[in-house]
This record gives C-alpha cells, sequence and structure tokens, in this order.
C-alpha cells in the first residue's frame, strides 16, 4: 500500500442504530473521510471476534463496531454480548501488538448521525498518525524469518495453513 | 482543618476588613489558614479579557503554590475566586489552556497537576466545619440584627460550585446559625455594577441605589458580603448617590465575617469594625450586641446623626 | 428457476451487478461507468451495467430481462441504503424468476456518494464494496418467507384525543381494539381544555361525542385506570398483560351519582384535583370531572382514610345506594392477544419550576397555560371567574411565551402549539377581564389553517405583542406603579431597550415534552426515542406513523408536539397502518433466523442463555441444541457465540461475511 494512502477502516454497523444513523448522515450530506467499508450485521451481538481478526489479518488498518446505546439494543442484550467480547478481543489484540485505537467500539443510536462522521474522522486521523498496519505483509515476513530458521517446520506450518 | 490562604490585592488594601475578620474567625474557629508565600495577583477580569491564555497562566502560579504546600486553597476574594476557579476548570477542560499553562508555568520553575481545589469562605464555612462548630462559638448572638445577604454576581455566576444560582443560602444559613434574622433580599444576586461605579457612575451607581433602596425597603440593619469590590460599592457611594436620592438613608454595609466574628465575642477592632465608613458599631451597641456583659438593648431612638465623618 | 449452492456441489454462479446513477445523487460523486466497468472484470460477473433510476419501473425491468436473458442467478444493486430499496429489487429479482434473497445491495448513495467529497475516494470505495459484495453474494441460498397468521385485534395505549381517533377508526372496521388508560377516564389533555384555537370550538362539546362513542362501541374494549405491564410476541401475534388498578367500586353497579363523593367524610377536598391543574382540591372518592367516560367514582388508595388503616365510618358506603363500594378489590392482570399496537400516550407539560427566574411558585399569580385553561373555563374551579391566587382581578396580563422551548438550558425544540393557545388565551382573558394584554414572543409560528387569521385578529383586539425573551420576573418595584405588581422585565428586540412592565398576572405558555416514564414505556414496546425522547418514527417524512419494530404504530405527541387537526390525522393514519396489517391475515416474517446444524453442535448449551427470546431449546434426547423459528428474531448473538460454529443465521452467514471482508479488502 503506498504511504500517502488514506488507512482502511473495516465497520461493522447494526442495522437498527448505527447503519440507521449513517444513513441519516448521508440524507443530511454530512461530510466526512472515506475511509470506511461497511459491513452491515442485524444486531452487533452477531459479530464474531473472529471477523474483526480477519478483517485485519486482510488488511484493514482499523475495525470500528457500531452498536445500539446500551438497554437499548433492538434485541435487548445483543450490545452487552457484543461489549463483552470486545474487552476480551482488546487484550488480546494488545498481545498481538496492534494499538488499541485500532479496535474502537461505538454506541450510535438511529438518531445521531452526526455520531457517525464524527467518530470516521476522529478514527481516520487516530490511524493516520498510527500509520498502516499491514498485517498480511508482517505475516509473509514472519513466515520468511520462520522458514530460514526451521525450514522443515515452515513447511509444516505453511501446508497446515493451506486448509485453515 | 487546613487550608492555604490567598487573599488577593484588595484584601490587602481597601478589603483589609475582610481579610482581619475573616483570619480573627479562622483562629477562633481553630481553622488553620496558611496565606500563601510569594502569591501573585489573579489578574481579576482585566487581564482575562486582554490576554485569555497568559491570564490563566498568571492564575494558576496561585494553584501550583498550593499544591507545593499540599493544601487546597481558601479564596475570600468573589473576584480572585472566580478567576481562579475558571482557570481551574479551563486547565482541565480545554487542551489548549492546559498546554499554554503547562508551558508558561514550567519556564518559572512550576507545575500544576489539578489537584489543589479552589474553596470560598461561605463553601469552608458551612460544608467543611463539624455540626455545630460555628453554633458552640457563638458568645453574643445577633439577635434582633436583620440582615440582607448580599451575595453579588461572581460567586453564583456562571456557575454555582457550592450555592443554588437563583437563590443562594449559605450567607444566610451561617448568619443566622449565629442568631441574626434574614430579610427575604430578593435583589441578593443583583450585579452592583462592579467597576462601573468608578468608570460610567451615571450606569454604575443607579445600580447600588436599588440593591440600598430595597434593602432599606425590607427594613434591614445591615447589608453583608462576601466581595470587596461589593462591600465598597454599597458602601463607598451612598453621599454620591444621596446627592441624587435625600430620602437614602445610610446603611452599614460589612463583611459577613465581620458579623460572624461579633457573634463569637471577638475584639471589634481585630475584625475591623473600626474601618467602616458607615459604623456600624453604634447600631450594635443599640441592639446590646456590642458593649459588654451588661449592656442592654436601648429603646429605639433615631440613628446617631453624622455616622459618616 | 431456482439455483442453489449445494455442499458437496457447486451450480455454475452468475452474478448480475448493477450500479445506479440516482440521476445526479450518486453519478455526481461516484463514476459508475468505472465502477461498471471494474466490476465486470471480477469472477461470477456476466454482467455489469450502470442505470440512471434502478428503482424505476424501467430500472427493475432491467433486472427481470437480464435475469431471463443472461440466465443470471445473484443479483448485486449498487445504489441507495438497502434501507430504502431492499424490497424492491427483492421484488424485481423475483419477478425475473430467482429466489429475492439471491439479491444483495450496496450502500453507496447514503454511505458514499452523500458523504464524500473527493471523487476519486468515493469512487475507489463504491469499487471496494462492489467487489465485497460480489464476493459475498455467492453464497446466497435460496430462503421462503414464513407466512405467520395475524390475531385480528389491536391494542390502543392511551385514551387522548389521539388514542380515541384510532381506537374508533380501527373499530368502525369491524376489528377488536383494547384501548387502554392510565387515568381514571379518557379525553387527555384535551378534556382540560376550554376551546381550541382557531375557531374557539369548545374542546369537550368535540371531544366528549367521540368520549362517548368509544364507550358505545361493540368492538371496543375500553380498560380505564390500567396500564400495560408487559408485552411479548412479535408483529401480528403479541401477548399484552395488563394491569387493571382497583377502583374499589363495582364498575357494574356503580351509575356515578357522586352520592358517596358528597357523603364522604372529608367536607372539603384534601387532595389536589389532578384535572383542575392543582388549583382545586378533591376527596379521596371522586370522579376526574362530570363528563368522566366511564362515568364511575373511583377511590384514591393514597388519600383514603380507610384504605390507609384508619379509622373511618365509611359514610361512603352507607350513602351508596347500589352498594357498588367495595374495599376488597384488588389489582387484576388481563392478558390479551392482538395482531397491531398504537402507542398513543401523549406528553407532559413543562414544569416552570425549572425556570426560577419566571418565579413560578414563588409568586402566587403566575400561572401555566395549562392553570389558565382551567381558569377560564366554565365548569373549572372557579366557574370561569379568572380571579388570580391573591384574589385580585387581573388588569393586566402578560403571557410569556417559550417557556421551556426554544432554550438551550431547557428543551431545545419548539413546542409547536404554544404560539396558537397563547393567542388563544389572551383572546378569552381579554374576553372574561377586559384586562390589557401583553404577549411576549420570540416568532409567532402560525402555521395552520386559519391560524395566521386568527393572529391578525388578535392584533386587531388590541392585543400587545413584544418581541423578546422574557428575562426574569420580580416583585421589587423600582417605580411607584410596579408596586404591588409583578414586573417583566424584557428586551423589546424590535424597539431596541430593556422594558419593565408591571402586570397583575403573569402566565407561562409552558411547551411540551415526553412523559417521565417515556423511556421504560418505549423499552417495553421496543421502539426507539429521538434525541428529545419523543418516539422515534420508521422515517422522519415517509414512515410518520410506524416505527422500527413492526406492528407497533406512533400516534399524537408522543411522537412530537402537534396540534389537535395533526393528532387526529396522525391517529387515523397509524389505524390506517394497523388495519393494512390486520387486514392482509397474515405477516412474512424476514427468513434471516438461525438454525442449528445438529451434526456439529455438542450440545455444550452455551447458546441457551444468550437468546433474549427464549427461542433456543435443548433436545436432550438428541442431545443438541433446536432454535424454534417462529421465536428466533434473527440477531445473531448465539452464531457468534457458538464454539462448534453449528450455528447459522441465514443472510448473515459466517462464510458470507468473511467472503464479504476478504474481497472488501482485497481491493486495493
Amino acid at each position: 500500500m503506498p504511504e500517502d494512502t488514506q488507512p482502511r477502516i473495516l465497520a461493522f454497523f447494526c442495522n437498527w442504530c448505527t447503519y440507521t444513523a449513517a444513513d441519516l448522515a448521508g440524507v443530511s450530506r454530512m461530510k466526512y473521510a472515506a475511509t470506511s467499508r461497511v459491513v452491515r450485521v442485524m444486531c452487533s451481538g452477531r459479530i464474531d471476534p473472529q471477523f474483526v481478526l480477519s478483517a485485519f489479518a486482510k488488511g484493514a488498518d482499523g475495525v470500528l463496531i457500531g452498536g445500539c446505546h446500551p438497554g437499548d439494543c433492538h434485541y435487548i442484550s445483543g450490545n452487552t454480548k457484543c461489549l463483552r467480547r470486545h474487552r476480551l478481543l482488546k487484550r488480546m489484540l494488545a498481545d498481538m501488538g496492534i494499538e488499541p485505537e485500532r479496535l474502537r467500539l461505538e454506541w450510535i443510536s438511529a438518531s445521531e448521525g452526526d455520531r457517525v462522521k464524527t467518530v470516521i474522522n476522529e478514527m481516520t486521523a487516530d490511524l493516520k498518525r498510527l500509520g498502516p498496519l499491514k498485517l498480511p505483509e508482517r505475516c509473509v515476513a514472519w513466515d520468511v524469518e520462520a522458514i530460514d530458521e526451521e525450514p522443515d517446520h515452515a513447511e509444516a506450518v505453511a501446508k497446515e495453513a493451506v486448509h485453515a | 482543618m487546613r487550608y492555604a490562604y490567598f487573599p488577593g490585592c484588595s484584601l490587602k488594601s481597601s478589603g483589609r476588613a475582610y481579610e482581619e475578620s475573616f483570619l480573627a474567625v479562622c483562629r477562633a474557629l481553630e481553622i488553620g489558614m496558611d496565606e500563601l508565600d510569594d502569591w501573585n495577583c489573579c489578574g481579576a477580569t482585566a487581564y482575562m479579557s486582554v490576554d485569555e491564555a497568559n491570564s490563566h497562566v498568571l492564575a494558576t502560579r496561585n494553584l501550583a503554590l498550593a499544591e507545593r504546600v499540599g493544601l487546597d486553597v481558601v479564596v475570600p476574594c468573589a473576584g480572585c475566586y472566580g478567576v481562579l476557579a475558571k482557570s481551574k476548570e479551563y486547565f482541565e477542560k480545554y487542551s489548549s489552556v492546559r498546554n499554554a499553562v503547562t508551558t508558561g508555568l514550567a519556564a518559572g520553575g512550576f507545575a500544576y497537576e489539578g489537584r489543589a481545589q479552589v474553596r470560598h469562605p461561605l463553601d469552608i464555612l458551612s460544608n467543611d466545619l463539624p455540626p455545630r462548630a460555628l453554633r458552640s462559638k457563638v458568645k453574643k448572638p445577633l439577635k434582633g440584627l436583620k440582615v440582607a445577604c448580599y451575595y453579588g454576581c461572581r460567586l453564583i455566576r456562571p456557575v454555582s460550585p457550592f450555592d443554588d444560582m437563583h437563590d443562594p443560602q449559605t450567607m444566610d444559613g451561617l448568619l443566622k446559625s449565629v442568631g441574626a434574622r434574614m430579610v427575604e433580599y430578593g435583589l441578593k444576586g443583583k450585579c452592583c455594577g462592579g467597576s462601573l461605579t468608578g468608570t460610567v457612575p451615571e450606569a454604575g451607581l443607579p445600580m447600588c441605589y436599588d440593591l440600598l433602596k430595597e434593602a432599606h425597603r425590607l427594613e434591614a440593619d445591615v447589608i453583608a458580603t462576601a466581595c470587596p469590590l461589593c462591600q465598597f460599592n454599597l458602601e463607598c457611594y451612598q453621599d454620591d448617590i444621596a446627592k441624587k436620592h435625600p430620602d437614602l438613608k445610610p446603611m452599614p454595609v460589612v463583611y459577613f465575617t465581620q458579623l460572624i466574628g461579633v457573634a463569637m465575642g471577638l475584639d471589634p477592632k481585630d475584625l475591623g469594625l473600626h474601618r467602616q465608613i458607615v459604623p456600624i458599631e453604634p447600631l450594635l451597641r443599640e441592639k446590646g450586641i456590642l458593649g459588654g456583659e451588661d449592656a442592654k438593648p436601648k429603646a429605639k431612638e433615631p440613628a446617631a446623626a453624622g455616622g459618616r465623618s | 428457476m431456482m439455483t442453489e449452492l449445494h455442499q458437496n456441489g457447486q451450480e455454475e454462479v452468475r452474478i448480475g451487478y448493477f450500479v445506479c446513477h440516482c440521476g445526479t445523487n450518486i453519478a455526481a460523486m461516484i463514476d459508475v461507468a468505472a465502477v461498471a466497468e471494474y466490476v465486470s472484470t471480477l469472477p461470477n460477473v456476466v454482467v455489469s451495467k450502470d442505470y440512471r433510476y434502478m428503482c424505476s419501473e424501467a430500472g427493475q425491468d432491467l433486472i427481470v430481462q437480464d435475469i431471463k436473458e443472461h440466465r443470471l442467478n445473484r443479483i448485486v444493486v449498487a445504489a441507495c441504503s438497502p434501507l430504502l430499496h431492499e424490497r424492491t429489487f427483492r421484488t424485481a429479482t423475483q419477478r425475473g424468476g430467482i429466489n429475492p434473497f439471491f439479491c444483495h445491495m450496496v450502500n453507496i448513495r447514503e454511505h458514499g456518494s452523500w458523504v464524500h467529497e473527493d471523487r476519486a475516494e468515493a469512487t475507489e470505495k463504491a469499487k471496494a464494496l462492489a467487489r465485497g459484495a460480489i464476493g459475498r453474494v455467492k453464497y446466497h441460498k435460496a430462503l421462503e418467507k414464513r407466512r405467520e397468521p395475524v390475531t385480528p385485534a389491536a391494542l390502543v395505549v392511551g385514551g387522548g384525543i389521539a388514542g380515541i381517533q384510532a381506537a374508533l377508526t380501527l373499530a368502525n372496521t369491524g376489528k377488536k381494539v383494547y384501548l387502554v388508560e392510565r387515568d381514571p377516564t379518557i379525553g387527555g389533555h384535551m378534556a382540560k381544555f376550554d376551546k381550541t384555537f382557531p375557531t374557539l370550538d369548545c374542546a369537550a362539546c368535540i371531544l366528549t361525542p367521540k368520549m362517548s362513542e368509544v364507550y358505545a362501541h361493540p368492538n371496543i374494549v375500553l380498560w380505564t385506570y390500567s396500564e400495560v405491564e408487559g408485552i411479548e410476541g412479535y408483529v401480528g401475534n403479541y401477548q399484552v398483560r395488563v394491569r387493571r388498578k382497583a377502583r374499589y367500586i363495582d364498575e357494574e353497579l356503580c351509575v356515578g351519582c357522586l352520592d358517596c363523593v358528597d357523603e364522604c367524610v372529608f367536607k372539603v377536598g384534601n387532595v389536589d384535583d389532578e384535572f383542575n391543574v392543582g388549583l382545586s382540591k378533591r376527596k379521596p372518592v371522586y370522579m376526574p370531572f362530570p363528563q368522566a367516560v366511564p362515568k364511575l367514582v373511583v377511590i384514591d388508595p393514597v388519600a383514603c382514610t380507610h384504605l390507609n388503616g384508619g379509622n373511618c365510618q365509611k359514610s361512603c358506603v352507607d350513602a351508596c345506594e347500589r352498594a357498588a363500594i367495595n374495599f376488597d378489590q384488588t389489582d387484576t392482570i388481563e392478558e390479551i392477544k392482538v395482531g397491531a399496537v398504537i402507542v398513543a400516550t401523549g406528553f407532559k407539560t413543562f414544569d416552570p419550576k425549572r425556570k426560577p427566574l419566571y418565579g413560578y411558585g414563588k409568586y402566587p399569580n403566575v400561572y401555566t397555560a395549562l392553570e389558565v385553561e382551567r381558569l377560564v373555563t366554565s365548569c373549572g374551579p372557579t366557574e370561569g371567574e379568572v380571579v388570580c391566587r391573591d384574589g385580585r382581578t387581573p388588569k393586566k396580563i402578560g403571557i410569556v411565551h417559550c417557556v421551556g422551548s426554544r432554550d438551550h438550558q431547557t428543551n431545545r425544540w419548539c413546542s409547536r402549539v404554544c404560539c396558537m393557545y397563547s393567542m388563544k388565551l389572551a383572546h378569552l382573558l381579554h374576553e372574561h377581564t377586559g384586562a390589557e394584554i401583553y404577549n411576549f414572543y420570540i416568532d409567532i409560528r402560525a402555521p395552520g389553517k386559519g391560524y395566521e387569521e386568527f393572529y391578525e385578529r388578535l392584533q386587531e383586539e388590541g392585543n400587545h405583542f413584544i418581541r423578546g425573551r422574557v428575562a426574569e420576573i420580580t416583585d421589587i418595584p423600582k417605580v411607584a406603579e410596579e408596586e404591588g405588581m409583578l414586573t417583566i422585565r424584557v428586551e423589546d428586540s424590535l424597539a431596541g431597550f430593556v422594558r419593565r412592565i408591571p402586570v397583575d398576572m403573569v402566565v407561562l405558555s409552558t411547551g411540551l415534552e415526553p412523559h417521565a416514564d417515556s423511556q421504560d414505556v418505549r423499552r417495553m414496546f421496543n421502539i426507539s426515542c429521538s434525541r428529545e425522547g419523543f418516539f422515534l418514527e420508521r422515517h422522519p417524512k415517509l414512515a410518520p406513523v410506524s416505527t422500527t419494530t413492526d406492528g407497533v404504530y406512533l400516534a399524537g405527541c408522543c411522537q412530537g408536539p402537534k396540534d389537535i387537526p395533526d393528532t387526529v390525522a396522525q391517529a387515523g393514519a397509524a389505524a390506517a397502518e394497523a388495519l393494512t396489517l390486520l387486514d392482509t391475515g397474515y405477516v412474512e416474517m424476514e427468513p434471516s433466523v438461525s438454525v442449528v446444524d445438529p451434526i456439529f453442535c455438542s450440545g455444550c448449551k452455551t447458546c441457551l442463555n444468550l437468546c433474549p427470546y427464549h427461542a433456543i431449546t435443548r433436545d436432550d434426547a438428541k442431545g443438541v441444541a433446536v432454535i424454534n423459528p417462529v421465536l428466533c428474531k434473527g440477531c445473531g448473538v448465539c452464531v457468534a457465540a457458538c464454539p462448534s460454529g453449528a450455528i447459522t443465521q441465514n443472510l448473515f452467514e459466517d462464510r458470507e461475511i468473511f467472503e464479504e471482508i476478504e474481497e472488501v479488502l482485497a481491493y486495493a
């Protein structure tokens, strides 16, 4: 990825609150950075932590999760589950050396179009400051290191990776 | 109880009585009040209007001094109180102010972390004293004295950290607990004119007149204040105002700490009562509050003439 | 022509991609031709084209024709928000002959052209999103919407004019309606008004016939002094629990003769009369007002001596010739089944004590507008005589607009009705007292039919209109004419100076706000609120009576401040929408429910407690979890939690989402 390109945020927005708020931001013609790519889910509770990990692994510089405010979940308590998973995930990411600002959880209700704009702009600025994550390239580099040190083991691991 | 004490410029000059009476009352209540060493002028509203960033540095230097001695700082002058409290709030709220203050203070070898709290005498006397601490020290309850408590602007606007913005009661509460009777002073929070009495008297003096007239209408004996400028404005221009409104009788204007000190039986000289331009001692003697154990309240006589000299 | 992606074999996936210009809405910021060009290079894409208006007849026909001509089995439409047109394009897909759920939408308008300013960046984003969709859609399966029958009954919550109108409209079509009202009588705020603007119709005269109609209607079950306690189920199939509070009166026997009230041991009232907004007192046994519907008394358990364990001779019991008083009555719980719910819970007025500078509660002659309504009304506490609390008949009256409205310190919104009711009260007060009236306003909002003419009339009648937000009301006089009066201090912004105007009486035109318990109510019905706290409509322009919860509708001021004509109109609209649901007889459930694959389920029970709808149970015989598709609402929480990956959510499968993530990011 060339150095001057914008960071890429993969956003998971829940249908009832955050996605609707983003629509409202659009209807109101609010302007924000073109860095986000939204994946729509019905509830923030649908978000499997593996989605987040996959996003980072496939090249996202940041992941944004948008759900309803606590107490307001359309499915009663889905956002609570999302919150719990997020807490644990953040610690795992820290262990992996991924900066905490790269994963952001926001409660945005359906009427808060301006929050969508603010959050995306803030996150874009933060990610620009942190620089690209480049996880896929890092993985390759790690693999190269591993191959240099233990060629047989690396080959076995690589074979397994094909089936994962 | 121990605090750092920031007098500010006024309390060392025209507001001397405020300092004298406040420190005397603190001594009697065994409240430690240590004057900050090497305190500086807070800048008042003048500096803030001219150079806001630097005015915060000037003000927070005093807070840094308080932090050095590890104490909260008590600020009797309402003007200084407003400035220091505002600087503290802005330091916490706005990174631009925080940066300016940190850099500016560092140049002088100071650091401020927002730990020292800014307090007012009304606040600490109402909220920090153990219950009945004040009442137990009362020797001469202010019986029969009708007081109009005047708060002015700076203590209750734009935010009121320790009292109700529209109907403040801390001063009323304190003076009631030493035996005085409050009048329902509806103009308790109305501006006295501030510096307008000096710069644009035709605007400022009528504002003082309204306050004095209402206190008279409610038959108050005295107006109690908590700000040196309010006290000065209400007391010292009564002559000028009387030129336009000859029916305006003299009204003593004191600091609430002076009244508390009187109730505690402290020496009037220590309370700065002799500094009053409209004297209050005759009135207090008349009511039997001053003048020794066997002084009884005399029958009501017309107020002694020539009180102002 | 139905195709499916089988687990062990694959049909050839043939994708049609259509990107919409939406006139210039999308095309002005996104190079749609370039996007279509790019997408045509992606695998499995057979057709990739751009078109001016995809949602139009012609646009939809394009999909239909291309499906047939190119044997497409997947459709991706890049256009506006799926919340707007997902249904449109799924229907078009179905008309083309394939399962509608093979269609997926990409949002490049609300999330794209409307919010970005750099054409190149916006176009890149559109391409990335397109690639994600192309990757995802190949995993879509054919799905069927399940049909569930609809209970042909409706619940209307709230018995003000909105609830009354909605209930009558529905009941007149033959549907059964349960009207539940918290107060002992229906009528709401409107029953307290004297006259209504701009015609000065008597409020009671136009309301009470409707109230009687409700009572007499064979299709309406009227439960007053009752509250909805809980609601479960889904659109078309709600189970509602209603608590009917004990009146301590047998409803079958009481005829509303009021003998018990006359004979009550309290010779005068001792409780603030709610109907007269605290201007008079009522007794513990009371009828809210003479035209109450139902015409029954009620005993207030907080004020009644006997019910508080005190010693009372219960003269009310002796007085009742029909032996209708029953102190042993308890609350009852009713369980009902309805298909649709209309929430019409109304509003409360702003508490003017939050503006201490206006002196409400401090000065006796400061009133709220609602209190003045009760003063001027001929059956009010003063029988229409406008006499102040201190006994004087006002000669000068000040009406302060925007109390608790258009105010950053309290409520920012405009309450919409206050200008009109202020002018109405100005007229009525002048009529009753001949007083000189001052209106202090910020703007005069008179948008309805006859409203502007009413404003002109008020001006011709000699009312003063001073443009300025009142700063304070004080009783401290500055000059002789202010002695004994309340002085209004205000900047006359048109004249350019501050004025002090002494008056005898001040009327505060308080704004409308949501009820104190509106958050609890809306959580119970699973609807949202806007930032101000009013219930949120599905769309502010095009769907003002429905909510994002299917089957729950809104009517009246609970959705936002409005006057009576708009309330009645909205109530009719809500009834019509509810009727659409009830008359169709069935509701189609979204197929995005979750399903457990028993082969992979290990029976660990992790998912069981996660479901807020208790849709998941464990089949102990087989040792696997089972999801009830009727109860499942498709949130996907269980899917994310399953350690074995045994649960799939239709339309939001793991592989669909993983693919979407990977492909969106694969676009460099």
